[in-house]
């Protein structure tokens, strides 16, 4: 097996005014080149895994242990400017909204170009160039002219192609996806997480993709974690989470999922017997760990 | 392409009437040296009270009429110029730049920095500005650069206080956690990502504030604490047209309309391109 490129291991955070736990002792590991599902409900600390690897976590949060590691490196052992630099050579990260993801007042040209000249420290004009190419990559016709444009002048599917590019710019080695198809319209969710695959197999770039739909995750990831309340509840190849799901809340994640030929099915609410055993699950795993906090 | 935003901010009525006061504004005051037809400060009791061109009783040349020491208001009008745009340009770049900065700081960091900046705005506030005026300025000598800093010292929570509200605003998009997770510092975050979707505004304020601190100015001068009596001011000559009002109407009015025409067109420049910022950004 080869090593993980993004290892993240025990990693516990939490809001700093109350102590409660929104993750609990999350580990996960994103190979090179492999794409990583992470799935889970709304709140269930998903996006608060992509902020703590690229160290943006909101002020409110602090975290209470565990590591981030990419290519073996601890990020939480570096200082704050090393790990920018680090990180912003190595990793990118598609945001959910690609309507605010852009900066309303650059043009598509420099939010690309910039980052270039950021990451690569690459001449102005070679990066225009790049720019243009990777715009091209993404299947915007007419590069030229849309580079020339604001993001509002762009719909919704089009911003996110560009975010795509720029994610791509600097050839990091990892992507994290957070949920970038949700804000798009079903037609236009297909060419997009299309435009992911065919991008991320051509560069190899490992990524991990956040997201709630399994169907994207059957279609597009090797290796998922399920997330339930901060907690990994089920980690194993998309394959065999699809054939035989062990976890209960696995279970009803697929269950819920709305099916065509099975319409009674799809709607049920979860039943109240699971979400009860779910608090409990997530009550056990807080009452052991703030007993080996106090042995500790 | 840098027109495609320049195409956008087309000039309405409003834009382009408060636009062409304020260029023949400051090329009245720029060039006063140049154009006065009198000097401003030559004294001929003589030629004292006259009216103004249209009005029975008129001398040649003198066409706005003069005050009570024979001095010609069209001269006096022209040169005073000089004073209120320098104090239009200092005062408010000044407030702007002191404002606009910590409005900057307190909306992107929030927390403990934001509450500190918000509570000193929230204070400041609570004085009456025009009496906080005249206080720095008597404290400071009265001179021109006096009341600059006074008015600068004032005004600069109107900047802190909208600066702070858009950045805040700002700082949810998703732009910025990305330029975070490129590794951008805070610093250069805020100044290359969020500064440019902030600036619309503060060019907006900046406007309405150049025409405040014409006023202030004004009042400043009209209580003279302002410039020595050896520089014409609006303020000084209606404190002085104040007096004569039954005998000679022009030496008050005509700077009265100055000051009205220029901070008109300073508040409906601000509001023009307010107008046409908008659409844009939003």
């Amino acid at each position: 097996m080869t090593e993980a490129y993004l290892d993240i291991r025990d990693l516990s955070v939490a809001l700093q005014h109350s102590g409660d736990r929104l993750l609990r002792r999350v580990s996960l590991a994103v190979r090179p080149g492999e794409v990583h599902a992470l799935v889970g409900e709304s709140g269930a600390g998903k996006s608060m895994i992509a902020r703590a690897v690229f160290g943006i976590l909101p002020k409110a949060v602090t975290i209470l242990e565990g590591q981030v590691t990419i290519e073996g490196a601890d990020l939480n052992g570096m200082s704050e400017a090393a790990r920018r630099l680090f990180i912003g050579k190595r990793a990118a990260f598609i945001p959910q909204d690609p309507l605010t993801a852009l900066n309303p007042s650059k043009r598509i040209a420099d939010q690309i170009s910039d980052r270039l000249i950021h990451i690569l420290g690459m001449p102005k004009a070679k990066a225009h160039e790049r720019a243009a190419a990777l715009l091209e990559e993404v299947k915007i016709a007419d590069p030229e002219r849309v580079m020339r444009l604001y993001p509002h002048e762009l719909s919704g599917g089009m911003r996110q192609r560009v975010l795509i590019a720029a994610a791509f710019a600097g050839e990091p080695r990892l992507i994290v996806a957070d949920e970038p198809t949700t804000a798009l319209d079903v037609t236009v969710q297909r060419q997009i997480l299309a435009l992911i695959a065919g991008m991320q197999a051509r560069h190899g770039t490992a990524l991990l993709f956040i997201t709630h739909n399994l169907g994207v995750v059957a279609k597009l990831c090797q290796t998922a974690s399920v997330l339930y309340a901060g907690k990994v509840v089920e980690q194993t190849s998309v394959r065999r989470l699809f054939a035989d799901p062990r976890h209960a809340y696995t279970r009803a994640l697929m269950a819920a999922t709305p099916r065509y030929d099975r319409p009674e099915e799809s709607l049920k609410p979860a039943s109240p017997e699971l979400m009860g055993e779910l608090a409990r699950e997530v009550a056990e795993t807080d009452a052991l760990w703030a007993k080996e906090r106090a042995h500790g | 392409m840098a027109e495609a935003r320049v195409i956008r901010v087309k000039a309405g009525p409003r834009l382009w009437l408060s636009g062409l006061w304020l260029t023949f504004f400051a090329l009245a005051a720029i060039f006063a040296p140049l154009i006065v037809p009198h000097d401003p400060l030559a004294q001929d009791l003589m030629l004292g009270k006259l009216p103004p061109a249209w009005v029975a009783g008129h001398e040649p040349g003198y066409l706005l009429g003069t005050d009570s020491l024979g001095r010609d208001v069209l001269s006096r009008l022209i040169s005073a110029a000089r004073p209120a745009l320098f104090v239009a340009i200092g005062a408010g770049l000044a407030a702007c730049i002191l404002g606009s900065v910590l409005g900057l700081i307190a909306g992107f960091f929030g927390g403990w920095t934001d509450r500190v900046i918000s509570r000193i705005v929230d204070i400041w506030m609570a004085f009456p500005p025009v009496l906080l005026s005249i206080l720095l300025v008597a404290f400071l000598n009265p001179s021109l650069q006096s009341v600059i800093i006074a008015i600068a010292i004032i005004d600069w929570t109107r900047f802190c206080r909208v600066v702070r509200a858009e950045t805040m605003q700002q700082r949810r998009m998703d732009y910025v956690e990305s330029a975070r997770a490129m590794g951008l510092s805070s610093i250069a975050t805020l100044a290359r990502e969020v500064l440019p979707n902030v600036l619309p505004a503060i060019i907006v304020l900046l406007s309405l504030e150049m025409g405040i601190a014409v006023i202030v100015e004004a009042i400043l001068s009209y209580v003279n604490l302002s410039v020595s009596t050896d520089q014409a001011t609006w303020g000084s000559m209606i404190a002085e047209g104040r007096g004569i009002i039954y005998q000679a109407w022009w030496v008050l009015v005509f700077p009265m309309i100055a000051l009205f025409l220029t901070v008109l067109a300073f508040s409906q420049f601000g509001e023009g391109l307010k107008e046409r910022f908008d659409p844009v950004l939003r």
